[in-house]
């Protein structure tokens, strides 16, 4: 193994005569970040389920960097850190506590936990609760201390169901900052998610899983253009108010854009038809502009769109 | 198959070698550690070591009013308090500790947290079977600590009789044998309540009735039934111990055919018992370990 990875083959899980995940063959390898998607009750979480062993596949098997998560849980699971159905911690235990649990019962050298424990929780902005108990913590709280136990080891791969479960707002956008900085650090982030704007925001690939079948798996630029019905769209973000027919009027538009509308008082969104070139040129022009551009992405809706069209084909 | 090649080849990639599978043999004493921890933590721990003490405190202030009849010797004073209470003292420790050991696990959600770790299932089970025994063993040690403090006042340090301690080792195994079937319940069951009543009615009343059933009217040699096992707990304080394989019996009419003298099982030998018991300990244990095995997390 030279790279992160986790993959499934032909993974199925029943419950009864439900089939919660249908024959799932994927595979993710390398440093970035995978928003695995889908609505309510589509497998995702049985999904990682059977990735970290807690349940058991009807038929087919899984990978975590290529070693096999059911025959070999422990080998499997020591190079991944875990976060799956919001888990509890003794109530008894402090923050610090859980997480010296984690490093010791992992295995990791003593000397190396009191410096790892200590900026993890800091990530989280848990310092302050490092030695109060567990059991009188807030949801938004321990779901900070899951997130420090699943990356207190500095694991290469991380699966994630839902990490901002039970977040405030400034927690999910400290949770979306955690994992844009976990991504540099060339790890396989793998994360469930039913918040389109977190996964537009962190993810490099998506996947959606629809009444447990995946529809697709590519990077968020191919998503889009594969399925996008022909239409790109960005959102882009200036240092001060602009009026969208001036951006319009610029010269040198591509003459594939078809809509600028306003979204804020200085944020529009471009909608153009065409291949993804015509981003890259669209970019080039409005930097070159001078306009003060200082944010251009993908625009959640795009996504959006694909989401709805592709589930509801399932029905 | 849906795969997309490497975005980025993975400069840390050389280190994965530093996530090994932790050594299994080191996991199951350092959970044990944890769960033990957790134990010493909770009020159960101190409302159980409340009860001991006061269960001994009325003990003490009853042998010190009457004295005369309760303290004639030392056989018959440990063989009434320990003897009569031990072996009921066991089932309480045991279902208080072991009761929602699993199922704890599944209804706390705490399981999750657990099972994010590379370790195996059968590592969880014998960590927390480790602890709870622990914690009980505790509890009886508690209790025999406060028999013996009258037992040394009223006859003097080193009058405590060998029958005590072969009673104590006998006691300790029966607690094995009851927390493994505690253990066994806690997995087949995901309700922490279900397990503690059914080994509370179970070792409380079930396993009499059984053994009853069996020796007295299919005249049987009831080796399957623990409490003819535990029943050695108070026996070896009788004048003559029966240290055999084979159980002690009276012989008594019969209850069908009046002039039919039947043998009756009545307590196991002293190896018989601790086989019995054990054997109790390891199919329990194996049979509760394939259900946790097995089980879901869901
Ligand atoms: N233990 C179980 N018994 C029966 N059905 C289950 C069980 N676990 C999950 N399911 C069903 O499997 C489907 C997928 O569930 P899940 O993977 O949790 O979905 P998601 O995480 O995508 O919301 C759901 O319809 C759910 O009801
Ligand atoms: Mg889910």
């Amino acid at each position: 193994m030279t790279v992160p990875s986790i993959e499934t083959r032909g993974l199925t899980r029943k419950f009864g005569s439900f089939t919660a995940l249908d024959h799932l063959d994927l595979k993710v390898e390398g440093g970035k970040c995978v928003g695995f998607l889908g609505p309510n009750g589509s497998g995702k979480t049985t999904t990682l389920k059977l990735l970290t062993a807690m349940i058991y596949p009807t038929e087919g098997e899984c990978y975590i960097n290529d070693i096999p998560c059911h025959t070999d849980r422990t080998a499997a699971l020591a190079g991944a850190g875990v976060l799956i159905e919001s888990p509890e911690i003794y109530p008894s235990l402090t923050p610090n506590e859980a997480l010296e649990m984690v490093e010791d019962v992992r295995g990791i050298p003593r000397d190396e936990w009191k410096g790892r424990i200590e900026t993890v929780l800091a990530e989280v902005r848990m310092s302050d609760w490092a030695d109060k108990k567990v059991g009188k913590f807030s949801k938004g709280m321990k779901q900070r201390v899951n997130i420090a136990a699943a990356l207190v080891h500095d694991p290469p791969v991380v699966l994630l169901d839902e990490p901002s479960t039970g977040l405030d707002p400034r927690g999910m956008s400290e949770v979306r900052a955690i994992l844009r900085a976990l991504k540099q650090t060339h790890r396989l982030i793998f994360m469930s998610s039913h918040l389109l704007s977190e996964v537009t925001e962190v993810c490099d690939e998506v996947a959606l899983l629809d009444h447990g079948k995946l529809r697709f798996y590519d990077t968020l630029p191919n998503v889009v253009s594969r399925f996008g019905k022909d239409q790109g769209s960005v959102d882009v973000t200036f240092d001060h108010p602009v009026d969208p027919a001036a951006v319009r009027r610029i010269s040198g538009i591509p003459s594939d854009v078809t809509d600028i509308t306003p979204l804020g008082t200085s944020q529009v969104r471009i909608k153009f038809s065409g291949p993804s070139a015509s981003k890259k040129l669209l970019l080039r022009i409005l930097v070159d502009a001078d306009l003060g551009v200082v944010g251009f992405v993908e625009s959640e809706s795009a996504l959006e769109e694909i989401y709805l069209s592709q589930i509801s084909r399932g029905e | 198959m849906a795969t997309i090649s490497p975005a980025t080849t993975d400069p840390v990639a050389s280190s994965l070698i530093r996530f090994r599978a932790p050594p299994l043999l080191h996991q199951i004493p350092k959970l044990a550690r944890y769960q033990l921890r957790e134990y010493l933590r909770s009020r159960r721990f101190y409302a159980m070591a409340g009860i001991i003490v006061f269960l001994g405190t009325v003990l003490t202030a009853v042998t010190g009013y009457y004295r005369g009849p309760l303290v004639t010797d030392p056989v018959t004073f440990y063989g009434t308090d320990w003897g009569g209470a031990a072996s009921f003292l066991v089932v309480l420790v045991a279902v208080l500790f072991g009761g929602d050991a699993i199922a704890g696990e599944f209804q706390n959600k705490t399981g999750y947290f657990l099972m994010g770790l590379p370790v195996r299932r059968s590592t969880v089970y014998l960590g927390k079977f480790l602890a709870a025994y622990a914690a009980a063993a505790a509890m009886m040690g508690l209790f025999l600590g406060i028999l013996l403090a009258n037992g040394i006042f009223y006859f003097g340090s080193r009058a405590a009789p060998w029958q005590l301690g072969l009673s104590a080792l006998l006691a300790f195994v029966y607690l094995g044998a009851v927390l493994g079937a505690t253990f066994m319940f806690s997995s087949l069951f995901k309700t922490s309540a279900y397990g503690f009543v059914l080994t509370a009615l179970l070792f409380l009343i079930g396993f009499t009735l059984l053994q009853d059933y069996i020796s007295a009217i299919a005249h049987a040699q009831p080796w399957m039934v623990i409490s003819y096992a535990s029943g050695t707990i108070s026996s070896v304080f009788d004048p003559t111990v029966n240290w055999g394989l084979n159980g002690s019996w009276t012989l008594m009419r019969g209850d069908i055919d009046k002039n039919v003298v039947v043998k009756i099982y009545t307590v196991a030998g002293v190896a018989e018992g601790i086989l019995i018991m054990l054997g109790y300990l390891l199919v329990t244990s194996l049979v509760g370990l394939s259900l946790f095995e097995r089980e879901d997390f869901s």
